[in-house]
């Protein structure tokens, strides 16, 4: 799923940023001893880049949990960039080949959430390409201007979504899912049978669109309480799903119904510690 | 050093210093305008510039600031971490400030150096870094690096030529050894081979010296027909259990561990017609023959290389068939030893006449000439006269492996021994056949670019060598991995190369590859003497980065014990997970991982990640 056209840059301004033209907001991701080593060697051999760009270093790329990456959508960037050694080269043996099956589950939830999956970007940049470190973030900043600035801010459904793609990265089964996939794919079971990628890319994809609908009628009832036709409606999801999801949701107490609006129960989200 | 005085619990006071690293950022960003920014951030003490922050009187300031502005935090924007951060940590840690206090912010290469002509556009970029570098310093614990005393003890596991070096090196630097050898008596696959190359010693000879200063070293203890039954702990702490046949378990401790458990060779089951014949054998059945004096009579002998390597049953060469070829057909030769079972009234032992040598000495010389730089390309069969016991003898390969100097010398006296070598092309491998209880072998000649039938008496299959059958058991016990072939990885393939990723364990020997008997003594010399620090040092100094579980969230569902490629965690008796902090390299595919959210990464916290990242979208 792409976004819908993005308003260009003289449309839907916030008050008091008429004169300053929108750049995009691009944050990166790199590990310690392969990519953030090549931004260094990038800026030692002074090739440019534009400005675009805010990095944050980690020991190994394998640290940057869906998590992380989501939360950071959420709060307004337009792009993040992941950056590791390269496969077979991570200075952890295996890191990256979790990160890259964690990259497929990030973009997945963007692209349930509505969100361009080019925002979102992995590249191997060893400490040896400083010039391709440079290439890449060029390449990438155009991209982002291409797809235009994010409406997390501007739009409650895309932050709703953003939010819902984010704790349903967070739920126990796509994160033990996705934890065991490199080790199940690629070293096999306890009996040292190895699974068929495809057939468990599709489990994957199941669980994630369950995940990721749950949470965002947990996101939507928290805002407001809703009957499972308005959820449905707002969700441009199948009632028979919805109701099904809320079925579950109630079991496990997540969800509980607040009021009756005449024979259809209105559903509201289960405030659970500290939330609201 | 003075104590490190600030806590936990303290509001956080930043002091942030801002580098001009001469004109290297003061060039091309506004230093002024970033450090009047940074001292209206939030919870930022004081903000100072610099012209070279590293420098003595940059460091001094630091420290003289830390004490003035009773600072707990500390920030240095200048260049990379890469390079500089211990020093900036020192300095920290000299005025009191735990060196986990301290964050760097990298204005240089990932700004100045990146956006010189946009002077503008990267003041903004660095206010925003430094920014996100207070944004993170608010969120910093201090952490502690602790030492873990190491056991003063050396496990070997194989007792073959690498084991018993290892486990000797390791007890004559003085540290007690336990030998785990899985067969009844010392000395792993050399033990069973009859003749090796460059020596006219057997083998046993050979090894002889090597096996008798094992059994004479009082610090090795030698465990025969045994094997690993558990491993527990990390580098420093190893509990081990060795269980024997029918005995009961033997627990040592140990702080190293070395992996010697060799290697086997392939049973080339469908190549060749194996077992179609008694006189079709491998290498190995060849030696065993010899040893046992019970090789047939012969009249020509053909060797095929490569019987099942290299794409056949095994992807790799397996380094040491060719020259082993090489050191059979010579000793054929020259029926060294009468190993042939022929006797000397049916006039196979054949003296060596002088006349004959020189005849053949010419016969070799003026082929040389006429072949030029083909000389390894093949040998013509029948031209020559035959080798000095009788036997014609012919290699076929696809090409001869015979590295080194003295391999190639070796390979050079086996061709003045007139032995022929053929060669093969993958896709047209030799056949062997049975006709009327004879062999033959049916080949493509390359050079001739025909089909020929060679008879023989006897076709010695040159198997590779291949991982131990039981090699997954001990890697598993051990946690550590075995590469796309079964043998042992080791952690680097330049510059580790017999060190394991796990600290604490190490690995030599054809169990991470084939190798020749002195290849085996230098990996086993390096292994022990890698085993040997941390025994010699008496401590390892854990990681302080490492990750932590939360007791209370951790559900034991074991996905981290699966990712952690360095068997750092482990569930506790109360079956949720633990942290090794000795074995841990803080990757954090752990902390990443953990369906519960119960493991953090510790100084790459969540909280301390996401306040940067998030810190470098605010609007200013």
């Amino acid at each position: 799923m792409t976004e819908k056209k993005h308003h260009t840059a003289h449309h839907g301004k916030k008050k008091g940023e008429a004169d300053k033209e929108w750049e995009p907001k691009i944050v990166g991701f790199l590990c310690n001893w392969c990519s953030y080593a090549g931004a260094d060697l990038c800026g030692v051999s002074r090739f440019q880049y534009p400005t675009n760009i805010r990095l944050v270093r980690v020991m190994c790329s394998t640290r940057v949990s869906p998590h992380l990456v989501l939360e950071v959508f959420e709060a307004g960037a337009d792009g993040i960039l992941i950056g590791g050694c390269h496969l077979n080269d991570c200075h952890y043996m295996t890191g990256n080949f979790h990160t890259e099956k964690r990259v497929n589950l990030m973009k997945k939830l963007l692209r349930e959430a509505g969100i361009d999956e080019g925002r979102l970007r992995l590249e191997w940049v060893s400490a040896s390409e400083g010039e391709k470190f440079s290439k890449v973030v060029t390449e990438f900043t155009e991209e982002i201007q291409k797809l235009g600035q994010s409406k997390v801010h501007a739009d409650d459904m895309v932050k709703a979504k953003v939010a819902a793609a984010d704790d349903a990265s967070e739920t126990f089964r796509l994160k033990a899912l996705v934890g065991k996939e490199f080790n199940l794919l690629d070293k096999g079971n306890a009996y040292g049978d190895k699974l068929d990628p495809e057939k468990f890319r599709g489990i994957i994809d199941a669980a994630t669109e369950d995940e990721f609908e749950r949470a965002l009628i947990l996101e939507l009832a928290r805002i407001r309480p809703m009957s499972v036709k308005q959820l449905g409606m707002v969700m441009d999801t199948p009632t028979d799903r919805i109701l099904r999801h809320i079925v579950l949701l109630r079991q496990n107490s997540k969800i509980a119904m607040e009021h009756p609006e005449g024979f259809t129960p209105v559903y509201k989200t289960v405030a659970i510690g500290g939330e609201q | 050093m003075p104590e490190n005085t600030n806590t936990e619990k303290e509001k956080p006071r930043i002091g942030v210093f801002i580098c001009h690293c001469g004109s290297n950022i003061g060039g091309f960003v506004d230093v002024k305008a970033v450090t009047e920014y940074a001292s209206t951030l939030p919870d930022v003490a004081y903000a100072t510039d610099n012209l070279y922050t590293c420098a003595e009187d940059g460091l001094n300031n630091i420290k003289e600031s830390i004490k003035e502005h009773n600072l707990n935090r500390v920030v240095v924007s200048s260049c990379t971490p890469r390079t500089h951060a211990p020093l900036f940590q020192r300095t920290c840690e000299a005025a009191g400030v735990n060196k986990y206090m301290f964050t760097f912010v990298n204005i240089r290469e990932h700004c100045s150096w990146v956006h010189m002509k946009q002077k503008e556009k990267a003041t903004q970029k660095a206010k925003d870094l430094v920014r996100m570098g207070v944004a993170r310093a608010r969120f910093l614990e201090p952490q502690e690096e602790t030492k873990v005393d190491v056991t003063p003890v050396a496990l070997v596991v194989g007792g073959g030529v690498s084991g018993m070096t290892a486990a000797l090196s390791l007890a004559n630097m003085g540290f007690p050894v336990h030998l785990v050898e899985k067969e009844k008596a010392l000395g792993g696959f050399v033990k069973n081979l009859h003749g090796l190359m460059m020596t006219t010693k057997s083998a046993n000879e050979t090894i002889k010296p090597l096996i008798d200063k094992v059994d004479a070293h009082k610090n090795i203890t030698q465990h025969l027909s045994s094997h690993l039954a558990s491993v527990e702990g990390f580098i420093g702490n190893y509990d081990v259990s060795i269980g024997g046949d029918g005995a009961e378990a033997k627990d040592v401790k140990v702080g190293t561990i070395i992996v010697a458990t060799g290697a086997v060779p392939l049973v080339p089951e469908g190549l060749f017609g194996y077992k179609e014949h008694p006189n079709i054998i491998t290498s190995t059945e060849f030696e065993e023959l010899c040893n046992k004096k019970e090789l047939p009579k012969l009249k020509s002998v053909a060797f095929i290389q490569c019987a099942g390597a290299r794409g056949q049953k095994v992807s790799y060469c397996s380094r040491i068939c060719c020259n082993v070829a090489i050191k059979s057909a010579i000793s054929i030769a020259e029926n060294r030893d009468n190993m042939l079972g022929v006797t000397e009234e049916e006039g196979g032992v054949v003296e060596e006449p002088v006349a004959e040598k020189k005849a053949e000495d010419e016969g070799l010389d003026r082929r040389r000439r006429r072949r030029g730089r083909g000389r390894r390309e093949e040998g013509e069969a029948g031209e020559e006269s035959a080798p000095s016991s009788g036997v014609d003898i012919t290699v076929f390969n696809r090409d001869v492996m015979a590295y080194g100097v003295e391999n190639e010398l070796e390979f050079n006296k086996a061709r003045e021994k007139r032995v022929k070598f053929i060669r093969y092309v993958p896709d047209n491998l030799p056949k062997v056949s049975v006709k009327d209880g004879k062999l033959e072998v049916e080949y493509f000649h390359e050079t001739l670019k025909m089909e020929r039938t060679m008879p023989v008496d006897m076709v010695i299959l040159s198997t590779p060598l291949v991982a131990q059958p039981d090699a997954a058991t001990l890697s598993q016990l051990l946690k550590v991995p075995l590469g796309q072939e079964g043998f042992f990885q080791e952690a680097h393939v330049k510059l580790r190369p017999v060190d394991f990723a796990t600290d604490g364990v190490y690995v030599c020997g054809t169990c991470r590859g084939p190798a020749d008997i002195a290849e085996a003594v230098y990996q086993a010399a390096a292994a022990a003497s890698r085993a040997a620090i941390p025994l010699a040092n008496g401590f390892v100094q854990a990681e302080a980065l490492t990750s932590r579980v939360d007791e209370t969230k951790c559900t034991g569902c074991g996905t981290c014990v699966e990712v952690c490629p360095y068997g750092a965690l482990r569930k506790s008796e109360e079956g949720i997970s633990e942290v090794i902090a000795a074995a841990c390299k803080g990757c954090g595919c752990c902390g990443a991982t953990c369906p519960e959210g119960a493991i953090t990464m510790t100084h790459y916290t969540d909280l301390q990640l996401l306040a940067e990242a998030k810190a470098a979208l605010e609007e200013v």
